[in-house]
């Protein structure tokens, strides 16, 4: 497994549910043919109100509406990321997206596990909030073996949680890996 | 053990179970819907073989009710999605639009059918699963790939969540609805004040109300951020779910010595109709604090807001008054429609009063709650603000990103839609007895 998630950040406020991850007029696709899946691409985050998508500056889209992936691979947000539906879409859109991983203060319990046994973004929970210490477009990189992220544009490093319990399911790739490699299911 | 770690330890074959643990249980019931129904189908073939077979076909629940009268193409396959599903699987509990088996919300329909029995673990593709717990259920929200696993296994692990009770002394004034309770605990805890926790509701403010009262409390711990709602089993709860199904079950009760996360008490007497203001369930304020606020339009539908209670109260208020915006009905459920025609106050329908006083009259179906395909009935299409009966407030909720949504009682948006800004029940209740 690779051990290191590396690329630009985008940086949200608090509280971001799956209706600003996923606007629900879009849930309508569908999430295996190629041709229709991208949208989940082009319309995540695109719920975000304007002023608040990619702080400080906000203003900036996470996915620009004539493309169909980001630029963007990881998240960096407040509290309570992804709280409201239990649509599994949400982390499902930001992986299309291109993202990797979220690192947000806390998160809602249905997304949170949504993304790890779908193994869609790997989600962090950093100690503190940390949203002040990122700009969006910032170069940043996680390491996975030493839990921290490191803002490569400021040279900062912050820790993060240990993945706990959950660490096992999010390095099989998902539930149903881990269900077949613990012997589960065949 | 509280009653949720009571379930859940039964279900994982477990003597006790502490929170905090992860613990595989057997699930009794699978719910899913149009939205997330397909997903779950398109993982369940591709994770166990395009032959594959559900675990158990008595225990999958499939009720369309998001994206149902509207012309969007997608959505419509979404259905024919459903329903070759049931056929192939021969489900005995798929609920067909265009038929006379349609219900309408799931969440609502579901006790309608009986399947929200007492001390059984119910999973569902909605996170608004939650509102079983009303029935001593242990009941969450879970998302596709988790519901395949499901479908496949019959199983899926789970953490135990530590309990908050919160208790309401006292007679509920006749002028608070459950509702009111609801967003005065949201806003008191905040939209994640109850993340990972199970919230239990006890008192006599809530052991007295009936199932559909403790279904808008349940409905909406999820807005608290809770992982599952739950009210210990009594007659009323037996009585409703015994009128329904002949399926076993067993109840569970919290032991004498549960221990419990923290216990929140309220006085039940000084309880005030609430909102929540835009653009979060837990902006709260008194109706008092914001009455006058302008209006476009007043919506009273969905799963927590939409139920024949809900109606019952709104037309009190409606009755025989002229409306001074546009006004949303959406009865959650068929059967809830058809009782609209025969309930009646001062010898008149409820169906009669909303349609005399000039309300838009919608299908049964989840509607403009989630906002939907912008053909969808009541959907927010623009800078409009409105007051609902629903259970979300984000940005873009109800439809348009611009529009605004203030949450309250059917009591309250009823008088707001007589008054044409936000107005205070207490001024427009008939004086009762
Ligand atoms: S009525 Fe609203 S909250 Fe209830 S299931 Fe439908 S969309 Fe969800």
């Amino acid at each position: 497994m690779n051990d290191v998630i590396k690329g630009k950040v985008f940086v949200l406020g608090d509280d971001i549910d799956t209706d600003q991850i996923i606007p629900a007029e879009h849930l309508v696709y569908s999430l295996e043919k190629e041709d229709e899946k991208r949208y989940y691409g082009r319309y995540s985050l695109s719920g975000v109100p304007d002023d608040q998508s990619g702080l400080p500056q906000g203003g900036i889209p996470f996915t620009p509406q004539d493309k169909f992936e980001s630029e963007f691979t990881v998240i960096v947000a407040g509290k309570n990321f992804g709280c409201g539906s239990s649509r599994e879409h949400a982390p499902f859109s930001l992986q299309v997206a291109g993202a990797k991983a979220v690192i947000a203060s806390s998160y809602a319990r249905i997304f949170y596990r949504n993304a790890v046994d779908g193994g869609f973004v790997i989600p962090y929970e950093s100690f503190d909030d940390i949203r002040a210490e990122f700009s969006t477009y910032d170069e940043v990189e996680i390491s996975k073996e030493l839990n921290t992220v490191t803002n490569l544009t400021t040279g900062k490093t912050f820790p993060l949680r240990s993945l706990g319990d959950v660490a096992d399911i999010i390095e099989a790739g998902g539930i149903f890996e881990y269900a077949r490699k613990s012997g589960m299911i065949s | 053990m509280t009653l949720t770690e009571k379930i859940l330890a039964r279900a994982a074959k477990r003597a006790s179970v502490n929170p905090g643990e992860n613990v595989w249980v057997d699930v009794d019931i699978l719910l899913t819907h149009d939205v997330c129904g397909p997903p779950t189908i398109g993982i369940f073939k591709k994770q166990f073989g395009q032959d594959a077979k559900v675990w158990d076909k008595d225990k999958v629940v499939i009720i369309p009710d998001h994206y149902i009268f509207t012309a969007d193409k997608y959505a419509n396959r979404n259905i024919d999605i459903l329903r070759d599903f049931a056929k192939e699987q021969d489900l005995p509990h798929y609920y067909d639009v265009g038929t006379d088996r349609y219900k309408g919300v799931c969440h609502a329909a579901m006790p309608e059918e009986g399947f929200t029995r007492p001390g059984q673990v119910l999973f569902g593709t909605d996170s608004h699963t939650c509102t079983a717990g009303a029935f001593g259920q242990f009941a969450t929200g879970i998302g596709n790939t988790d519901a395949a696993f499901i479908l496949g296994t019959g199983k899926l692990w789970v953490k135990v969540p530590p309990t908050m009770k919160f208790i309401f002394e006292g007679e509920i004034p006749p002028y608070i609805m459950a509702k009111d309770l609801i967003l005065q605990i949201i806003g008191d805890i905040g939209v994640d004040g109850a993340t990972y926790r199970a919230m239990e509701f006890a008192g006599d403010g809530v052991m007295n109300m009936d199932m559909e009262g403790r279904m808008t409390l349940t409905n909406m711990v999820i807005e608290g951020g809770g992982k599952n709602g739950v009210i210990e089993p009594d007659q009323t709860t037996l009585d409703y779910v015994n009128a329904r199904t002949t399926a076993p079950f067993e109840p569970l009760f919290n032991d004498p010595d549960a221990v419990y996360h923290s216990v929140r008490v309220y006085d039940s007497a000084k309880l005030e109709p609430m909102v929540a203001k835009p653009h979060s369930p837990d902006n709260k304020a008194t109706v008092r604090e914001v009455q006058k606020t302008a209006l476009d339009r007043a919506y009273i539908g969905s799963c927590t807001g939409g139920k024949l209670s809900d109606f019952v109260a709104a037309a009190q208020i409606i009755n025989g008054n002229e409306l001074r915006i546009p006004t949303y009905i959406v009865p959650a459920t068929t059967l809830i429609k058809e009782q609209l025609k025969t309930e009646t106050i001062d010898g008149r329908t409820l169906w009669d009063i909303f349609e005399q006083a000039g309300c838009h009259m919608g299908e049964a179906s989840c509607a403009a709650c989630l906002g939907g395909p912008s053909d969808t009935f009541g959907r927010l299409n623009g800078a409009e603000v409105c007051i609902s009966t629903t259970n979300r407030n984000f940005p873009g909720r109800m439809g348009s990103k611009q529009s605004a949504v203030y949450l309250a009682s059917p009591y309250t948006v009823a008088a707001s839609a007589v008054q044409g800004t936000i107005a205070d029940p207490r001024d427009y209740l008939p004086v009762t007895v």
